[in-house]
């Protein structure tokens, strides 16, 4: 009853149930923040609009994005993952949403962010519905927390369209 | 009193019973798995992070906890998707998405954070897309290092036949 084997099991038990409910309870501080979060994406310029040899359809953008996501970082927060996405609709699909830019916040710090770039990832279509399409940005985040819960939520930019004939 | 009972000396009641214990303890590990597959939607409801495709979010021994439902999946959604023929889980994120009208069907193209081309390159064959059917759950918790025992179990089997076995030898020699 007190050889160091059951002391080193009942210690080592304790000590996993103790690092376990601390986890949890960091997890759970994260549900009560209130966060305020203010983003805006501007389209710069359309570089380019062509039909690809496979018939569908590209468009080349230069975005200026900036966003202010202090407010979510909590003492619970490894990192945030931001990205900004085209979305819209065509008559074969409910819904296309094609990521253009991301990138991922370290630390409260670089949370106030602007950034000028040209889209990330190719903006490229299902077919050649692209002609003169409205569409929404939306600029994603993801917390991704030191241990625990994921959270997510997203800002909705609306009123953006494509030039209706290509350049 | 002796730990080591000789065969002659073998009480049949207390071996049963520690048979009996060890049972329910076997039982109660897999009523639990069983049950966590069911919550959470999920063939396999934790996985372990493999590759550094994800960091800095996520590092090589981080475990996963996994949900799927009937959600449709949509683009930024970290999912964990096996490719036809191949038998180990990949966790990315999904960066485009296509919804079709008439079917209801998703194609999906995913991206490590920290690679730098898309997926496209590890889909099976031609294949451009992955659909719902090659999901298997999506990323909503998050523990760091716990997995990395697994991971060293993999790699070195020798250390999983080493726990095996003075697991194994403890309950034998226990007399509780």
């Amino acid at each position: 009853m007190h050889s160091f084997g059951y002391r080193a099991n009942a210690v080592l038990t304790f000590g996993v149930t103790m690092l376990a409910l601390m986890c949890f309870l960091a997890s759970l501080s994260d549900t009560f923040t209130v966060p305020t979060t203010s983003a805006e994406v501007k389209i710069l310029n359309i570089n380019w609009f062509q039909k690809q040899a496979n018939g569908n359809d590209e468009v080349s953008l230069t975005l200026n994005v900036s966003a202010d996501l202090s407010t979510l970082f909590t003492w619970n927060t490894k990192q945030v993952f931001v990205f900004v996405a085209a979305e819209y609709e065509t008559p074969q699909n409910a819904l296309n949403q094609v990521s253009l830019w991301d990138g991922i916040i370290p630390s409260k710090e670089h949370a106030k962010f602007w950034i000028h770039t040209t889209n990330k990832y190719r903006f490229v279509d299902q077919g050649s519905n692209l002609k003169g399409k409205d569409f929404n940005l939306t600029l994603h985040w993801h917390i991704m927390p030191k241990t625990g819960k994921m959270f997510a939520d997203k800002i909705v930019m609306t009123g953006y369209r494509l030039p209706e004939e290509y350049r | 009193m002796d730990r080591i009972k000789f065969l002659g000396d073998v009480k049949i009641r207390p071996t049963l019973i520690q048979l009996l214990n060890l049972g329910m303890i076997i039982c109660s590990a897999l009523m639990i798995w069983k049950g966590l597959m069911c919550i959470t939607g999920c063939e396999s409801p934790v996985v372990v992070v493999l590759t550094g495709s994800m960091e800095p979010g996520f590092k090589r021994g981080d475990i996963l906890f996994l949900h799927m439902n009937k959600e449709p999946i949509r683009a930024g959604e970290i999912v964990v998707y096996n490719v036809d023929g191949r038998d180990i889980p990949i966790v990315h994120r999904v960066i485009k998405a296509h919804e079709r009208r008439d079917t209801g069907e998703i194609d999906i193209l995913t991206k490590g954070d920290n690679n730098q081309v898309d997926d496209i390159s590890l889909y099976s064959g031609g294949q451009l897309w992955l659909n719902s059917h090659h999901i298997i759950g999506r990323a909503i918790g998050y523990l760091p290092y716990v997995g990395y025992l697994t991971i060293i179990m993999t790699e070195m089997p020798i250390v999983k036949y080493l726990l095996i076995g003075v697991l194994a030898l403890l309950v034998i020699t226990s007399e509780e």
